[in-house]
């Protein structure tokens, strides 16, 4: 009973990582092709300025991405659960409807809004607030907002879930012994929702460093992401080992975030996803 | 008991379009053991959460040493609540969780340590400082619920069926305790319970609710021997409650008698009820007594047996030490001071 359950685990997931694995060590060859002979110089080459610079810049916005998103669903995610059942429907509704619609239609649809002739300008001239339309679209900024727009709910769902079981009486004993609102809220509501403030952090750190194609198509090929590099690497640059050293590297740095994660909450499950 | 601490005054409470507190005034004083007592629903934690502060009220008044106060924030207060089902903070270990407060008001660290430490030991929990609040039993949860509450030196506790959650020996055991703080420490303790027993044996004063309303405010002596009405009479243990007429000033008529009583005030020939407490009642010979029935059942309850006579017109219940077979005719007897003529209610 469990053996094809774990030939098909070996085979569909363990195969490919390994494969990765070898290949970030072998040679590149013109033409998309690999020589298996052994060499580090793929993870040496990472260590180039130019490469260096690109991770950083992926943890940048990775980092912006998730402290906005944060902000804005946390307070989502905390109000969510103190509506009323018919209000946490209709809030969960408007959540999960985006998800009903491809991610790359969505995301077409930030650019009519933040295009030159675009929805956002059109209002920001009617009501003269702005004089000739603002260069919106394939800006950082452009970015940051698809980023944010694709994982929002994964943090308000998260915080949501956490918020849910929080025990609203420990808020009342908190005011009772003292505290004010705000006092009650940093002593007893965020400890007891920070569960799910780091699941909605890990739930949004790490794809961020692989949204690629939110800064393809918001940033216009100007900020180029690890994850649009190895993508470039594997079609135009045709260098498989380099962009399986890539992502190897990428991988461990999730990995390390989970750990670290998993430090942090003792062990806990990924709040909503566990 | 001396000075009046809080004053209730016309106190009312509507949730939505029910009206929960219809009309509530108390006086509670310093260093009282007052209970709230009534059936489940009858308003006595909305009545605590008004004068905690976690409730405004919809109309009335809350004073605290002659000062209105129900506008004011709980943590304005000089009160502090152990909760229903204690309410501890769980991310916190237990000298954590009792320092609490003194946390936030910034007193010393060594102080706090001091203090903590005294409370553990008051409470019976000396060297629990470092537990984790969620692996303890109940009864230790409840016990680090109210040392949180007491280190803050408060003039009124609230209690809010704090041991509602505990098994019946545990029970028994922290209502004594629960007393003996309360003496200890010197302060109002304002207690709030369903259990008629727990409210008899622990309170100063207890207070019965019914449905938004007072009932009756009195000693446990006095709620249990002359109840106001027939709710007090039934929620407080178990009665015989006859209809009948007050004829004049210690003159009663039911069941087709007249008896001598004690009670008087009432209008002549006022329809009014009577209360006879089972074990207020004697089985005697028939000849002996106006009241006559036959012996319907004895069951044999520990201390006593209790037994129910079958009269013409209704079931008395009697609690005796005495010994009757069913089947047998025997007269109830019963003296005039167990005689408690009570208001009739509409009602009930
Ligand atoms: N926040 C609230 N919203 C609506 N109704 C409430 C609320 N709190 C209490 N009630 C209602 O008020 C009534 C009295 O409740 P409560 O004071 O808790 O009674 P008790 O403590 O005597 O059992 C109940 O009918 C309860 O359903
Ligand atoms: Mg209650």
């Amino acid at each position: 009973m469990l053996l094809p359950l774990y030939l098909f685990t070996l085979v569909f997931v363990a195969g490919p990582l390994v494969y990765m694995l070898l290949l970030s060590f072998a040679t590149a060859r013109s033409g998309y092709g690999v020589e298996w002979t052994f060499t580090i110089d793929n993870y040496r080459r990472i260590l180039e300025p130019v490469y260096l610079n690109t991770f950083a810049g992926s943890f940048r916005l990775a980092f912006t991405s998730t402290l906005l998103v944060c902000f804005l669903g946390y307070p989502f995610g905390y109000f969510m659960s103190k509506l009323s059942r018919k209000g946490k429907k209709q809030a969960m509704a408007a959540l999960m409807l985006p998800f009903w619609v491809n991610s790359l239609i969505r995301l077409y649809g930030w650019i009519i809004i933040l295009q030159k002739k675009g929805l956002l300008n059109h209002v920001l001239t009617s009501l003269g607030l702005t004089g000739k339309p603002l260069k919106l679209l394939y800006s950082y900024p452009a970015i940051v907002v698809g980023m944010i727009y694709v994982l929002l709910p994964f943090m308000v769902l998260s915080v949501y879930s956490s918020a849910e079981k929080m025990d609203w009486r420990l808020v009342e004993a908190a005011r009772d012994l003292g505290a004010g609102r705000m006092r009650a809220f940093l002593t007893v509501t965020l400890p007891q929702t920070m569960p799910g403030l780091l699941s909605g952090i890990i739930l949004t750190f790490i794809p961020s460093m692989g949204l690629f194609f939110i800064a393809d198509i918001l940033g216009g090929n100007k900020i180029v992401l690890v994850g649009s590099l190895i993508q470039e690497q594997m079609t135009r640059g045709s260098n498989w080992p380099f962009a399986a050293a890539l992502a190897v590297i990428m991988m461990i740095m999730t990995t390390l975030m989970l750990k670290l994660y998993r430090r942090v909450t003792s062990g806990g499950r990924l709040e909503g996803i566990g | 008991m001396s000075n009046k601490l809080i004053e209730l005054k016309d106190l009312t409470k509507n949730f939505d379009d029910q009206q929960v507190l219809r009309g509530i005034n108390l006086d509670i004083y310093e260093n009282e053991f007052l209970t709230l007592l009534g059936p489940s629903g009858c308003g006595k934690t909305t009545t605590l959460r008004i004068i905690a502060g976690f409730e405004e009220p919809s109309s009335g008044e809350v004073l605290f040493n002659g000062i209105e106060i129900s506008k004011l924030p709980p943590y304005k207060r000089e009160i502090n609540t152990v909760f229903q089902k204690y309410a501890l903070f769980p991310h916190l270990n237990v000298a954590d969780n009792i320092a609490f407060g003194l946390n936030l008001k910034k007193v010393d660290k060594s102080v706090i340590a001091q203090k903590v430490e005294r409370m553990l030991k008051m409470v019976g929990l000396e060297g629990f400082e470092k537990r984790d609040v969620t692996l303890l039993s109940g009864g230790q949860q409840q016990r680090v619920a109210i040392a949180r509450a007491l280190v803050n030196e408060p003039k009124v506790l609230l209690l809010d069926e704090p041991l509602g959650a505990l098994d019946a020996k545990i029970r028994k055991q922290m209502q004594f305790e629960l007393k003996k703080i309360q003496q200890e420490v010197g302060i109002t303790f304002i207690y709030v319970t369903h259990d008629q027993e727990e409210a008899l044996t622990m309170s100063d004063t207890v207070v019965v609710m019914n449905n938004g309303e007072i009932q009756q405010i009195g000693s446990p002596i006095d709620i249990y021997n002359e109840p106001e009405n027939r709710f007090v009479a039934n929620f407080i243990g178990e009665s015989n409650i006859i209809e009948g007429v007050m004829v004049k000033d210690f003159l009663v008529e039911f069941d087709g008698f007249r008896f001598e009583c004690v009670d008087k005030g009432f209008e002549e020939m006022e329809e009014i009820e009577v209360v006879l407490r089972p074990e207020d009642l004697d089985i005697v010979a028939p000849e002996d007594a106006k009241l006559t029935g036959v012996v319907q059942n004895t069951t044999f309850k520990g201390v006593h047996y209790e037994i129910l006579v079958k009269t013409d017109l209704r079931i008395y219940k009697v609690q005796t030490t005495d010994y009757a077979e069913p089947g047998r005719k025997v007269g109830l007897s019963f003296e005039p001071e167990d005689v408690h003529v009570m208001y009739k209610m509409g009602a009930y």
